[in-house]
Order: structure tokens, then sequence, then C-alpha cells
């Protein structure tokens, strides 16, 4: 069976594992998005990009279900997912990281990624004051999956230190750390290079770059330009709420309407990439 | 893990557990004339250590809530106040309820009763917390307000039904029956210590056990972030009506264990004024520690008993007013210099010291 991308950005093989179809989110008098559609496909890393306030992370906000969107439809391996409360889509397999990285003060790096694996975890309020052996199992289980994953991200040696301790770039590699304890299908990165400098990024960008090998689809907000060139097999850019253009890397590079929405945003960063 | 940490749970245990055997013991002896007030110069009495005793149990369960699920109660003596009640109805009302006397009058009713009560209050405040902790914010703290003002109202109006004269009114319930296991009375005084501290005891290990469970992460994550810990999948307003319902059943059990201690409940005793204290004592030992219970207890405990004896000797003419301000001046005072409250800011204070990381 093939598959049109409702874009039109081509034919597939396979289901989309995520389609944002016509959706569109006001604030107020604001419309932050507007009719957009696009589709994630299994395995790909999937760029997003656009001028500050194009509607980026309030796409990510919708997806995971912490707003409603004001008029259409989204959907997670073929099942509409508006409406879902965010923890019901977390257990579908969507995680996300956040722009203003949200950590749990007080909580060590160690007891971050724990969180993160909480879905896989049974036991409640009863099951820890009576300490059954079942619960210990559970406990020592989800330990251990806790470590590999602080050891995938390199980030052993900080365990046991408070989360709020650690240099910006190791936070934001804590958040993907945590992400990834949920076990998700679909990675949902807000800005995860910013603030970051070019060897936190290199590290960053190899993470991201092995998440599909895992079967972990990414859709990735970022503003470093020759990043998301580099890791995205596609690339969807948004201006003022609506998709302009969607496409390979090259095309979107050469695109003149993507040139023009961001000419004077940040010349720079946007020249650098086009070399 | 628990690598390079501070061992206090074990030191919590090996000194808190001797010291309160050593004092019940003390007192239920007497060694040559001695005694705790003695000892102490008249500071600590037993009934001073039953009352630590039964604000541990409430402040374990409000800790969890407040200081581990960020949650702030303002009426948890609201649920104090229902667990004393309900075990004086239920006791001394049976006959007014219908309840056979060969039911009423078992040794084993007044304990059935004390846990039904705990019970019902947790499943009260569980279904209450549900769609009011939904909403983000500072919303239970409100409604908890709310609450702790229309249970003693309920309290005082005989829950509305004056003819069954239930609750007593302004007066109270006075005669409730002291506690009795099989044929042994559990009194005088130092019985009943033993068994308050028993449940005061398990009211921290439940604590410590929450905490380091999936359940206890669960709530620190939602108050360092609710958006990053439902993103996770952490069902938020499920968790924190669980917690919050848990600590009313704490708090309802304890109110029980104060009705049948003092024998007489009023509503006074658990107005907004005593929520206050609790959130206070909660503050003082440190939100965020299950120790602290216990230490926030004893110490406000302390403080009251000293500013209403010695306060007149600073100020000749001091009145209930002075004691107030005092006792806001010192809590500013601890505030200030150890905001983290004794337990935390203390721990913290001896890691340093020792050279461990701070955690
Ligand atoms: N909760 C909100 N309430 C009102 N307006 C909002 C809200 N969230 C976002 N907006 C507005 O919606 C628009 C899109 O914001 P959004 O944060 O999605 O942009 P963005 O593409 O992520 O930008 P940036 O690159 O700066 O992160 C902006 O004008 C923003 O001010
Ligand atoms: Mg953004």
């Amino acid at each position: 069976m093939l598959y049109i991308s409702p874009d039109g950005t081509g034919e597939r093989s396979e289901a989309p594992l995520l389609e944002v179809l016509r959706v569109s989110k006001a604030f107020g008098g604001l419309m932050a998005l507007l009719d957009v559609s696009l589709c994630v496909w299994p395995g790909q890393i999937k760029g997003l990009i656009g001028p500050n306030g194009a509607g980026k992370t309030t796409l990510f906000n919708l997806i995971t279900g912490m707003l409603r969107p004001t008029s259409g439809d989204i959907r997670f391996q073929g099942r509409s997912i508006v409406g879902l409360p965010p923890h019901r889509i977390a257990a579908l397999g969507i995680a996300r990281t956040f722009q203003n990285v949200q950590l749990f003060s007080g909580m060590t790096v160690f007891e971050h990624v724990l969180v993160g694996g909480h879905r896989h975890g049974r036991s409640g309020l009863l099951g820890a004051i009576f300490q059954t052996s079942r619960v210990r199992q559970e406990e020592k289980e989800a330990r251990a999956r806790a470590w590999r994953i602080l050891e995938r991200v390199g980030l052993v040696e900080w365990a046991d230190r408070p989360a709020e301790s650690l240099p910006l770039g190791l936070q934001r590699i804590l958040e993907i750390a945590r992400a990834l304890a949920t076990a998700p299908r679909l990675l949902l990165l807000d800005e995860p290079g910013a603030g970051l400098n070019p060897p936190e990024k290199a590290q960053l960008a190899g993470l991201i770059r092995s998440l599909p090998e895992e079967g972990i689809t990414v859709l990735l907000v970022e503003h470093d330009m020759n990043m998301v060139m580099g890791l995205a097999d596609e690339i969807a850019v948004l201006d003022y709420g609506q998709l302009i253009a969607e496409g390979p890397p090259e095309a979107i590079r050469q695109d003149p309407r993507v040139i023009a929405a961001y000419l004077g945003e940040e010349d720079e960063v946007w020249n650098a990439a086009r070399g | 893990m628990g690598r390079a940490g501070f061992p206090a749970n074990a030191i919590g245990f090996a000194i808190g557990l001797p010291l309160i055997l050593a004092i019940g013991g003390l007192e239920a002896f007497r060694p040559m004339g001695l005694s705790l007030p003695a000892l102490t110069g008249g500071l600590l009495t037993l009934d001073t250590m039953i009352r630590v005793g039964l604000f541990t149990i409430v402040l374990v369960g409000l800790n969890l809530l407040m200081g581990y699920a960020g949650q702030v109660s303002l009426g948890q003596a609201a649920f104090y106040g229902m667990g004393a009640f309900f075990s004086a109805i239920m006791t001394v009302r049976a006959r007014t309820l219908g309840i056979p006397p060969a039911l009423a009058e078992a040794w084993w009713w007044p304990w059935l009763v004390m846990l039904t009560g705990a019970f019902l209050v947790g499943l009260t405040a569980y279904g209450i917390g549900r769609p009011i902790l939904r909403l983000r914010g500072h919303y239970l703290a409100m409604a908890t307000l709310g609450l702790g003002i229309v249970v003693y109202i309920l309290l005082r109006e005989n829950l509305g039904l004056p003819h069954l004269n239930l609750t007593g009114g302004f007066d109270g319930i006075q005669g409730i029956p002291r506690l009795r296991l099989g044929g042994l009375l559990l009194w005088p005084a130092w019985r009943y210590y033993f068994l308050v501290w028993l449940f005061a005891f398990g009211a921290i290990a439940l604590g410590l056990r929450v905490v380091r469970s999936r359940v206890g992460r669960a709530l620190r994550a939602i108050h360092g972030s609710e958006m990053a810990a439902e993103s996770v999948g952490v069902e938020v307003s499920y968790y924190k009506a669980q917690v919050f319902g848990l600590s009313a059943a704490m708090a309802a059990l304890a109110g029980s264990l104060y009705a049948h201690f003092q024998t007489t409940v009023i509503p006074a005793t658990f107005g907004f004024g005593s929520s206050l204290e609790l959130v206070v004592m909660s503050a003082v030992g440190g939100m965020a520690s299950i120790w602290g219970a216990p230490f926030g207890a004893l110490t406000v405990l302390l403080v009251q008993e000293v500013l209403r004896t010695q306060l007149h000797r600073v100020i000749p003419n001091a009145q209930g007013e002075f004691e107030a301000i005092a006792f806001g001046v010192i809590l500013v005072l601890i505030m200030l210099f150890l905001p983290e409250g004794l337990t935390t800011g203390g721990l913290r204070w001896l890691r340093s010291r020792m050279g461990l990381r701070p955690r």
C-alpha cells in the first residue's frame, strides 16, 4: 500500500508515525499556528525550523497534549490523540524535551532518569508501603534500566549530582536521557543545542544521529542551521504559524520563501549554513 | 543508591528508638524518684511527648504532601478533627446511632472505629482532591482553607442536625473511653505514650518507604515540574490526590489517638489556627524530610511552652498576644537562618562538616 503525505511531499511504502492534519492554534486573537499539516515518517530525523515565534514550540505542546488545537487533528500511529491528557500521550510513546530546560529541582541525575522510566513500573502507594518482593524486583529493574541509559548518554559520573548543578549542555543531555527512559517511538527535541558550545553540540549531534537505529523517530526543532541540515533527512519550515516549505535539506537551503522568512532574522547563521 | 550518603535514617532510628524507649521507661518506673519533668527542669512532660508523637503522625503525612509533592494544605487540622470526632461519636454516641452495646463495648470497637475513620477520611480527601488537584497552582491551599472552615463549622453546629447532638456543638464530646488491648488498659499515660510512639515510628517508616519508592519519586517530580512529570507519563492529578488522601488518613488516625488520650474533644481544637500550627511545625522541622516531623513538633511545642512559662519574666505584663508575637519572631528567625528547616538544614551542615558531597 502506498501512502501519500497530505502535504504532497511524496509517497511512501509505510504509514506515517505522526500526522498533523490542518492544525490551527489561536491564543486570543493571535494565530500561533494556521492550518498546518505535516507528517513524520518512522525512522526519520525530521527538522522543524522557523524564525522566533513561528509556532514550533506551540506545535510540540499540541502534539504532547499540553495544549489543545483550536481546530484540526493530530494522529499518532493512525489514531487521533487530540484531547488525550499528556500522560496518556506519553504512554503511547511520544516523549519530549523542553526549550527552557524543565528539571525536577532537588532530584539527582539518576533520579531524573528513574522518573523517566515511571511508565514501565506498576507499583503504587501500597506497594511502596509494604515493599513486596515484586515491588523490590521492579525497583531493581528500573534502576538497571536507568543506569544503562546514563551509560548510553555519558552521564554516569554525574549520577548522584543534583541535576541543577550540571552545566547547561549536560542538562539538555539529561532531558534527552529522561525522555529516552520512557522508551519512546517518537522523540520531540525543542532546541536541544541552544546555549551549547561546539564540542557539546558535536556530542549532542552524535547522540541524536544514533537514535533512529534504535527505532526512535525524531522531530527536531533547532535554530543552528548547520546542525539541522547535518542531521535531518527532511525539514519543515514554519513562519508566522504557517508551513511555508517542506523537503530535503538541500531544497530548503535554496527555497526563496525560506530565505525571505529568515531575512534579517539571523543572517549570520543562515549565511554560514549556505556556506 | 545511597553512595557517599549520610546514613540519616539508620542514625535516626538508632538514636530515636532508644531515646523514646528510655523516656517511656523512665516515666513508667520513675527510678529513684527521677522523672522526665525533673530531669528537664519542668520543660518536658510525658504529656508533651505524647503530643509530639501524635503530631509526628500528622506531620509525616503533611510533609509528604507539602515537602515532597509540593501541594500546600491549610486545612490539615480538619482531618485531624474528623478522626477525633469520628472516634468520639462512634464510641460515646453509639446508642444514639443505634449501635448495639455488645458491639460498642467490645475492647476492639474503638480500634475498628479508628481504622475505619482513617480510611473514610482518606477516601473523602482523595475524592475532594481529585477535581481540585487537576488545576495547577495553589488551588489546593485555597480549597483546603475553605474545607477546614467548613469542617470546623459542621463540628460546631452539630453537623446541621441539632436534634441528634452528635458533635456536642461548642462543648464537644466528653467521656471518650480509654483504649484497651484485650484486658489490658492502655493507661496510665506511659502506656499510652508507648502506643502513640509505636504509631509515630510506624508513620516515619511508612514515610521513608514512600519517599524512596516509584510513587515518592513521582511526587517529587511533580513538585519540580508538573509539565516535565506529565511528559514522561506521570499522572499528576492522580498522584496528588493520592498523597492528599494518605496525608488526611494519617491525620485522622492521629486525631483518633488524640481523642482517646484526651477523652474530651471540642471543635475549637481543630480550627484554622491548628492547621497553621501544623504548617509551621512542618516548616520548622523541614518539610522535605520525614525526620523533620518529630523535630518540628517537638521544637514548636517546646518554644510554646517556654514562652508560656518564661515570657512574663522578660515582659512583666505579657499576655497571650505577646506569646504569639514572640512565637512569630522565633519562627521568622528559624526560616531566615535555616530555611529548609531544622532537619534538612542541619543535615546539610553536618554533611559539609564531614566533607561529604551535598546531595
Ligand atoms: N501559552 C501562550 N499564550 C499566548 N501566546 C502564546 C503562548 N505560547 C506561545 N504563544 C505565542 O505564539 C507564538 C508562537 O510561539 P512559539 O513559542 O510556538 O514559537 P517558537 O517557534 O517556538 O519560537 P522560538 O524559536 O522563539 O522558540 C508567539 O507569538 C508566542 O508569543
Ligand atoms: Mg520555541
